[in-house]
């Protein structure tokens, strides 16, 4: 981190941020990671719309949902809200 | 009014994210699903002013940002007048000529601190004056930002660490501040409250919002794990059960007319529907305290205190119950 | 050399030339909140925009800190954006000036110079801006309702400059000057216009990964006011700090540029001199005052009297270099203070001078005077009296009293 950190006379006026925060990774954040099980998923996607992180894609060129571990923090509420019960929380 | 948004699960689920994964939220965060879905409402260029708080802190951590939109931080009191500032300053720019867009919507996000107590001010000040603005706050129901102190849209019985359950006195003695009903007082054109649960529901009456000509005022409710010692994985759970135990009832008014909004309506209409205040309270340890022979009349008082505003709520909703 | 721009003499208080001046700048947004005794430059640009000869958005906040949180977001939106406030009102604005200047918003503000409660008092004093000095702001203190004029129509040009983006404030005298009729000598209105120009954006580097302007614009999207954790909020503080020095030579610039328009300059545009080149006793002093002081300078000088004025015209930026040079060489100076600093030794204009000459070759003797407090008038006798004891002080070569106050009722002496 230090290495890339800019000088006072980098930065931008009124702290204008320069990097999106797709490039901080929060996976590491998780415990218990979300399993699908593809038979049960009836692909709702609720689990799209409620996870807090935006960890959980609908991809439509592949007509499935895809799980983005890179910033899935485990916190469950895909399992907890899935009507079909596909979604299991597994220790990592 | 305009033609009604029409959307599919499908059609929200492939918009882009306007609230960027990456912001440091806890795990489970409520208002974090709910400022991503109020962004799946967005409906064309639009200029997001965030007060101090949660969601502010985790989405701008310098130098990285959670924002798509244009986004500004000033101060914790000045949701409203930032946006009032931010509509005034495009509307003039536009009749200069020095603005290409047709329409810049303008969205102001507060917690519950920056909108109850310290930004009321602001608030009520850009609603008078007419700004069109959407203001949508994201009631966690305590300053959980700063360590979980109490706000004035902090439930009664709740613990906060400024209004701790202790062996005296059983956490907060004052009610909810009815925040909603005091903006419609305002004569303002659209007020509506909103749960995460009811996804649909939200995102329809964000996109009202954002079409009035005008200010709006959203209140949308956003259960917080960590200062609830609640589970991460039900934070939409509990706003489902707080709209069931019609602790959050969801209306909207628009010019001043209530409307109880379906969810709601569902309770009202099926009394069996509606539950006791007591599942959604023992499923949070800020409400531990109550079910402590020493305070459990307490839960009798909220369930009496609930039923009351209920009922008053369905008669301004003209709703009527079948006995 | 170019001509001077033939001028219109208009009677207007310092309020009017304020709002006058605000009116011609082409500003976009003018969010403000009425406080004696600058209610009458909100009031006049109402009038402004009622009859429509301004194309100005006008929002009547609710507080001062609201609108100054509206003008620092109308101006991040890309609006010219101008205020005014004083006393109380300034102070409510307090957290939002900080933030105003570290937001690097060019917002100019027109302080009607009050004394801050309690008690209560509505009349002229620096009390108000002077605790704002370590805002981040540019401050300006003006002599008459001309200056004010000059100064405002300046203040856009000093603080959209690439080099400075800062906001500016031009303070004025409670009542003195905001209330008093003067001759001020205005300028077309297109000249002003072109003059101050449209305002022009740096270009900051986005998440996005490309250079925009610096704005709120939804075809590029920017994050403004973010959370800074200690390992960058440094940065941020020294390029302010950055942004002060660079005004110094800004604030001539523009200064020079209007006075060969106008025919009028102050000084350099830093600093006011009055007959300092050989003076022996000086008086340093800020706003409306030094009208009075060079009375009392004209006629010493009448009775060959080596008495001399330095009128600090911009407090910030501090023009170190230029008080250092015009000081160094005198014997005594006399720093009057319309501000109190309460167990600091002394009043804030004091203090500054006297740190600035501590490394200067030689010292004059420098004392105190902590004057006019709550619009307290002060009179040419009373400058006078200071003129005497600062002779008194080199005849003595001693001080008896650093700090003295004019005109305060002391007990009257048991005879």
């Amino acid at each position: 981190m230090t290495s890339q950190e800019k000088s006072w006379k980098e930065v931008s006026p009124a702290g204008v941020c320069w990097k999106p925060s797709t490039e901080f990774l929060t996976g590491d954040w998780k415990t218990y990671k979300p399993i699908r099980d593809l038979e049960k998923c009836t692909r709702c996607l609720l689990c799209v719309l409620f996870c807090p992180d935006g960890a959980i894609h609908w991809k439509p060129e592949k007509e499935d949902i895809e799980f983005d571990y890179d910033f899935c923090k485990g916190c469950g509420i895909c399992a907890n809200e899935c009507p079909t019960n596909a979604i299991e929380m597994k220790l990592e | 009014m305009s033609q009604e948004w029409k959307f599919t699960t499908k059609d929200i689920a492939e918009k882009p994210d306007l609230f960027l994964s990456g912001h440091r939220a806890c795990a489970g965060c409520g208002p974090a699903t709910v400022l991503r879905l109020i962004m799946k409402a967005v409906r064309g260029p639009t200029i997001v002013t965030n007060a101090t708080g949660c969601m502010e802190v985790v989405s701008s951590i310098y130098p990285y940002t959670s924002w798509a939109t244009p986004w500004l931080h000033t101060a914790f009191e000045t949701a409203g007048a930032n946006a009032a500032g931010i509509e005034a300053a495009i509307k003039i720019l536009k009749k200069k000529g020095r603005i290409k867009q047709e329409q810049i919507d303008v969205i102001a996000l507060a917690g519950d601190g920056g909108t109850y107590d310290i930004g009321i001010q602001a608030l009520s000040g850009a609603v008078e004056r007419g700004h069109d603005f959407l203001y949508v706050l994201y009631d966690n129901e305590a300053y959980m930002n700063t360590g979980i102190q109490r706000s004035g849209g902090t439930p009664l019985g709740a613990s906060t660490t400024t209004s701790p359950a202790g062996t005296v006195i059983p956490g907060k003695l004052e009610p909810k501040k009815p925040i909603a009903d005091i903006m419609v007082a305002h004569d303002m054109p659209y007020v509506a409250t909103a749960a995460p649960y009811y996804w649909r529901d939200l995102i329809t009456k964000v996109r009202k919002g954002l079409e009035v000509n005008g200010p709006a005022f959203l209140h949308v409710f956003a259960p917080c794990p960590r200062g609830w010692r609640s589970d991460p994985a039900k934070s939409i759970e509990l706003s489902r059960l707080a709209v069931e135990t019609c602790m959050f009832p969801l209306w909207e008014a628009a010019d001043g007319e209530y409307q109880l909004s379906a969810p709601s309506k569902v309770v009202a209409l099926s009394p069996q529907k509606k539950k006791p205040v007591k599942e959604y309270l023992e499923v949070q340890g800020r409400f531990r305290h109550l079910f402590t022979p020493k305070f459990e009349k307490m839960v009798d008082e909220i369930q009496r205190i609930t039923d009351e505003k209920w009922q008053r709520l369905l008669k301004r909703c003209g709703v009527k119950l079948s006995t | 050399m170019k001509d001077v721009v033939k001028q219109e003499v208009l009677a207007l208080n310092g309020d009017e030339a304020a709002a006058y001046a605000a009116k011609q700048s082409d500003v976009d947004i003018v969010a403000a909140y009425p406080i004696t005794p600058q209610t009458i430059i909100v009031e006049k640009f109402s009038e402004y925009v009622a009859n429509g000869e301004v194309e100005t958005e006008f929002v009547c906040t609710e507080s001062e800190h609201s609108a100054m949180a509206a003008c620092l977001s109308a101006s991040v939106t890309g609006a010219r954006t101008f205020t005014a406030s004083a006393s109380a009102g300034l102070a409510l604005m307090h957290e939002m000036l900080f933030v105003t200047s570290g937001c690097r918003a060019p917002v100019v503000m027109a302080i009607a110079n009050r004394a801050l409660s309690a008690p209560l008092n509505i009349h002229g004093d620096h009390s108000d801006s002077m605790v704002e000095r370590d805002s981040g702001w540019i401050q300006i203190y003006t002599e008459n309702a001309q200056e004010v004029y000059d100064s405002i129509v300046q203040a856009f040009r000093v603080a959209e400059h690439q080099d400075v983006l800062l906001p500016v404030i031009v303070g004025l005298d409670g009542f003195t000057l905001s209330h008093t009729l003067e001759n001020v000598n205005v300028l077309p209105d297109g000249v002003v216009k072109k003059f101050v120009g449209t305002r022009k954006l740096p270009q900051v580097l986005t998440h996005e990964g490309k250079a925009v302007p610096f704005k709120l614009d939804p075809e590029n999207p920017m994050t403004m006011g973010p959370i800074a954790m200690p390992n960058y909020y440094f940065e941020f503080k020294r390029q302010q700090e950055e942004a002060m020095k660079n005004a110094l030579d800004v604030i001539k610039q523009v200064h020079e540029e209007y006075a060969q328009m106008s025919g009028r300059r102050y000084g350099n545009g830093l600093l006011d001199a009055y007959h300092i080149d050989d003076a022996e006793i000086v008086i340093v002093c800020l706003g409306s005052t030094a009208g009075t002081v060079k009375t009392v300078v004209d006629e010493l000088r009448a009775s060959d009297v080596k008495a001399g004025l330095l009128r600090i015209r911009t407090f910030r930026p501090l023009p170190v270099k230029e008080i250092v040079e015009a000081l160094e060489n005198v014997k005594a100076v006399a720093v009057m203070d319309r501000c109190m600093s309460f167990g600091g030794n002394g009043g804030p204009v004091y203090h500054e001078v006297r740190h600035v000459l501590y490394d200067a070759n030689k010292h004059p003797y420098i004392v105190n005077y902590i004057y006019g407090l709550g619009g307290r008038d002060t009179s040419p006798s009373q400058i006078r009296r200071i003129y005497e004891d600062l002779e008194k002080i080199l005849q003595t070569r001693s001080v008896e009293n650093p700090i003295q106050y004019v005109g305060l009722r002391e007990l009257k002496e048991e005879e």
